[in-house]
């Protein structure tokens, strides 16, 4: 069961439109290392975990990206307020404004509508978690490429420092609390946020 | 109101619908349903003193069934939690287990 807060999870207060980055960041939304996509994913992946710490992993970081996916939503949002017909043309965003006008729309920067088939949900935890490592590191190696300063890229460290450790719980078969290799997960999990950073 | 007696009668004894706690859940789900909707009127209907007033009277329903529930069987959502000691958040069974906490 879920419910509704009206307050977005890190403030969005943009001043002035440039619909070419909004066209970049829309693959945030609805492509195919997206909020909506990675929310799916966690969601959907729930059920086949054997153990309590990743159902309710899975059930808190899947919430979470719900909240991700409503502040790149109003990203793009406020990055096409009040456009001129001139902007639109010379920006390249012409082909998504036929079709969606400023309304927003999942799909990704090259215009590929959402799917499904962005994610995967096997029923095999092993299978699962370690999809959700690369998905999120996709997602970070994105986000950097697009806005490589911004504290935005730390929203994401928190849910692969997880993933790193339920993926030791799993594969160890030890519950959170026998979990030796606990801290093992939070390094690895570092050492992989500072690969990407530095890519 | 709904009927959920089939609902419980499909669950484990431990939260079968004889529980206190299957006795409060049904509580909250009930206020919870109500919420739900006169909420959904509210959308449509925002000057309608009388779908205020039973807005008031299912959110109490609803805050008194969570606290009961909650004070006694684990958080219901992960800003409830109420140990010091322990991260019952966590602790199944899970509702698409027939859990109900």
């Amino acid at each position: 069961m879920w419910t509704y807060e009206k307050r977005l999870q890190y403030p969005v207060n943009i001043k002035n439109p440039d619909p070419k980055l909004a066209q970049f960041i829309m693959s945030q939304y609805g492509g195919p290392d997206g909020e909506i996509g990675a929310s799916l994913r966690y969601l959907s992946q729930r059920y086949a975990m054997p153990y309590d710490v990743c159902k309710a992993t899975l059930t808190d970081i899947g919430t979470e990206e719900l909240a991700h996916m409503e502040i790149v939503a109003a990203i793009i949002h406020q990055l096409t307020r009040n456009l001129t017909p001139e902007q639109i043309v010379a920006s390249g965003f012409g082909p998504y404004y036929i079709d969606h006008t400023t309304g927003i729309w999942p799909q990704s920067s090259g215009g590929v509508p959402f799917s499904a088939c962005a994610f995967q949900s096997k029923g095999d935890a092993i299978t699962d978690l370690t999809e959700d490592l690369a998905a999120d590191g996709a997602l970070l190696h994105q986000r950097k490429k697009i806005l490589p300063h911004h504290k935005c890229f730390h929203l994401q460290c928190g849910s692969i420092c997880s993933f790193s450790i339920q993926l030791d719980i799993v594969r160890n078969g030890l519950s959170l609390y026998a979990c030796s290799d606990l801290f093992d997960g939070v390094v690895d999990c570092l050492i992989v946020s500072l690969r990407i950073s530095r890519a | 109101m709904i009927n959920s007696r089939n609902i419980y009668s499909q669950l484990p004894p431990s939260v079968g619908e004889s529980s206190e706690a299957a006795r409060i859940m049904q509580v909250l789900n009930q206020a919870s349903f109500a919420l739900d909707d006169v909420v959904l009127y509210l959308d449509t209907h925002p000057a309608d003193p009388d779908a205020l007033s039973y807005y008031q009277y299912v959110k109490n329903l609803r805050s008194q069934a969570m606290n009961a529930y909650t004070d006694q069987y684990g958080p219901l959502r992960n800003d409830q939690e109420r140990s010091t000691t322990n991260w019952t958040w966590i602790s199944g069974p899970w509702p698409w287990e027939g859990g109900m906490n």
